[in-house]
């Protein structure tokens, strides 16, 4: 499926890898319990890695392999079940993390602006998406009360409508 | 209508130009919502959500539109506009909720964005009344008016709204949220059964701090929240809430809407909910959520005292109509030869919580004369008028009066909180209103009502219990038994600092026979109490027994 990057389809160039299947050359994403479990082997690819986490999954499960990884993917099983929306911003906020977080699932636009403000880079998306739908929704409502963790400095909180004010 | 023709001394949130484009842009985002519902680019199942965050139900008979009253505050302009909206899109009534919102119950769907705008020429929405976030904070109808009062609650209830509107973390929770914030030692906002709870107080030093709960609630499950906290210093206020938030959001259960509400979670992790909270706390860059006191006295500044003029409390003239309505309907108020005013919304056999379109203009015209243009709604479906001159008291009784807004019952038997139940409801499985006018007209005689003295009856009519029946002193849930209407009864709730649910008496009654058990609970009462009991007082005191024998014994 396409990726939604800054707004644009690109393709996606990683592989999602079954536990059981053999690791292809290139980019591949596989879950935590194979991280966990083949965590050498893993490490000794020459070739970018990443992790998909299940929405249960608490972030600091994946915070020891953060550095060797290059993506993070969380879900949205059900476009109401936000429990991404908080593993993303803890991976930024407390662990750091600067590679990219995709969000995957049952993704809506209209929840596009507010993955992007907790720290979400891209968005896997269905083939027949149409990208002005998510860009129009991300860029309708411009103004928040609260800090993205993307803000280039740490803004307190509603200080961002006063300084606009 | 703008802010200019707002009543000067009014103190509500005074929006500017940047809440105003906020809440254009909603709108446009809602109406962007609803075309591509239209055009079927979303699913029913993905628009409902969206519907909901924008106040929009879908009841048993029409569209039903909950609008936000920000913490209960109005001044008279806005009231006027809801005037204005129930007369022109609904049928000339709205009605005022337990979470001191209104609703319009007869909506259709093509005047909503028309309604939207209306809303927004007074700077009011309906962001967040429904679906699984943070709704309207609640706070107490006397803030800013209360002698006891030690912190103004509604400074912190406001920087509640702007942090929980669109929270981007916090949109797509397990369930709603709601918080209630008091600032005074009396807790009149329930805030035990609040998903969180915030007590408001000062340390000995003279700051604020707020003593945090979490995990209360009513539903089908009622719980009495657990103290997370004794002290949280006001500058790690929303740190701390970001917190609680984290650890719901991340681990309260989504496969079951029954056990979706922290109250469960809070319940099953017990002292461990505490100590992850805690430790969220601990390690979060505070800084960045640190609550600066300088947006603390900006924010503060909307909610400064009016100009109060220098007076001397005086006595009340003689009138005994007056008098009458004085002892149920006057509060103590701060400042000297002022008073706050409960306009009850419960005549008698009436529909609680129901304002006609001319009475909520009556009130506007009265809050602009009497009380700074500013109005409250009460979480028990009333009115205040919080600043009231004690030498208008008469003047403003009259003009109530003729607007048929002076039942004299605010405390009393018939000041009964009800949900819609079966009337309106998708959800309700018996009728709550029928139930609240047939208690409301047996005890019809207002001297009777003050010999009785204070007592709440809240009415629900499912398992919900939107009519908050579990913290009652007479709790009545209207539940379907093979297809008949049959009503419980339970005894000894509680809202307040002594919060207490309810305990069930016995077998339900039949909808023909639940008003006669009321009567035989209060001649109970009346039999055994001593003086100066309230009817709670004495079910403490006695416990169950002479009220379950009174109830179920052979006659």
């Amino acid at each position: 499926m396409p990726l939604l990057e800054d707004g644009r389809l690109r393709p996606d160039d990683w592989t999602s890898i079954e536990d059981e299947a053999p690791l292809p050359e290139g980019p591949a994403i596989v879950s935590l319990a194979r991280l966990r479990a083949e965590a050498d082997a893993l490490a000794g690819r020459n070739a970018p890695l990443g992790v998909a986490l299940s929405p249960e999954t608490q972030p600091e499960e994946v915070a020891p392999f953060l550095d060797r990884l290059a993506l993070v993917a969380v879900c949205l099983p059900k476009s109401k079940d936000g429990r991404a929306f908080t593993q993303i911003r803890a991976l930024r906020e407390h662990h750091g993390f600067t590679g990219e977080i995709r969000a995957t699932g049952h993704v809506l636009p209209d929840q596009y602006a507010m993955l992007l403000r907790c720290g979400v880079t891209t968005v896997e998306v269905p083939e027949s998406t149409d990208p002005a739908t998510w860009t129009r929704s991300r860029d309708t409502i411009r103004i928040a009360y609260q800090a993205a963790q993307s803000a280039d400095r740490p803004l307190s909180l509603l200080r961002r409508k006063l300084e606009l004010a | 209508m703008n802010a200019l023709t707002y009543p000067p001394h009014a103190r509500t949130y005074r929006y500017d130009e940047i809440d105003r484009e906020f809440l254009q842009e909603r709108i446009a985002e809602f109406r962007g919502q609803v075309e591509r519902r239209l055009k079927g680019e979303l699913t029913e199942d993905e628009f409902k959500p969206l519907r909901l965050m924008n106040g929009l139900y879908l009841q048993l008979h029409a569209y039903m539109l909950r609008i936000a009253i920000p913490y209960g505050l109005l001044n008279s302009a806005q009231l006027r506009q809801l005037g204005r909206i129930a007369r022109r899109w609904d049928r000339g009534f709205g009605h005022f909720t337990t979470r001191q919102n209104i609703q319009f119950n007869w909506t259709r769907l093509e005047d909503v964005p028309a309604m939207l705008e209306a809303l927004a020429e007074v700077d009011m929405h309906a962001i967040q009344t429904s679906g699984n976030c943070i709704r309207n904070t609640t706070t107490d109808e006397y803030a800013g008016a209360s002698p006891d009062e030690v912190v103004d609650p509604r400074v912190y209830a406001e920087i509640l709204r702007q942090w929980s509107t669109l929270h981007p973390e916090f949109t797509w929770l397990p369930r709603k949220f709601k918080i209630a914030i008091t600032g005074s030692p009396h807790d009149r906002v329930a805030a035990q059964v609040h998903d969180v709870g915030v007590l408001a107080k000062r340390n000995a030093r003279g700051e604020v701090g707020f003593e945090v709960y979490a995990g209360g609630g009513l539903g089908r499950t009622p719980i009495i929240a657990r103290k997370l906290r004794d002290w949280v210093p006001e500058a790690e206020f929303l740190a701390y809430m970001e917190a609680v938030l984290r650890v719901y959001n991340a681990l309260g259960q989504r496969d079951n809407i029954y056990k979706a509400r922290i109250k469960i979670l809070v319940r099953d992790l017990g002292a461990e909910f505490t100590q992850m909270v805690e430790r969220e706390y601990e390690r979060m860059p505070r800084d960045k959520y640190r609550l600066d006191p300088e947006i603390v006295a900006a924010i503060g500044a909307h909610f400064a005292p009016p100009p109060f003029a220098a007076l001397q409390d005086q006595p009340l003239p003689e009138d005994r109509e007056f008098r009458a309505w004085a002892a149920a309907s006057i509060r103590a108020h701060k400042q000297p030869g002022y008073a706050s005013v409960t306009i009850s919304l419960k005549p008698i056999g009436g529909i609680p919580g129901d304002a006609s379109a001319d009475q909520m203009e009556a009130v506007a015209d009265l809050a602009e004369r009497h009380s700074f243009g500013e109005i409250r709604v009460t979480h028990v479906q009333n009115l205040v008028l919080p600043h009231v001159r004690q030498e208008d008291l008469f003047t403003l009784w009259q003009g109530l009066r003729a607007a048929g807004l002076a039942t004299p019952n605010i405390g009393l038997i018939s000041d009964i909180i009800a949900c819609p139940g079966m009337d309106y409801c998708a959800l309700a499985t018996a009728r709550s209103i029928p139930i609240a006018q047939q208690i409301s007209e047996r005890f019809a005689d207002l001297d009777r009502q003050h010999a009785i003295g204070e007592c709440f009856i809240n009415i629900s009519g499912c398992i919900n219990a939107c009519g908050h029946h579990h913290v009652a002193h007479i709790g009545i849930l209207g539940v379907d038994k093979r297809g008949e209407e049959v009503y419980q009864i339970t005894l000894g709730g509680s809202a307040t600092n002594d919060a207490s649910i309810g305990e069930l008496i016995g077998p339900a009654f039949s909808y023909d026979t639940i008003v006669d058990a009321v009567e035989t609970l209060i001649a109970t009462y009346v039999a055994h109490r001593t003086a100066g009991e309230r009817f709670i007082d004495t079910y403490r005191r006695l416990g169950a027994a002479p009220f379950k024998e009174a109830l179920y014994a052979p006659a």
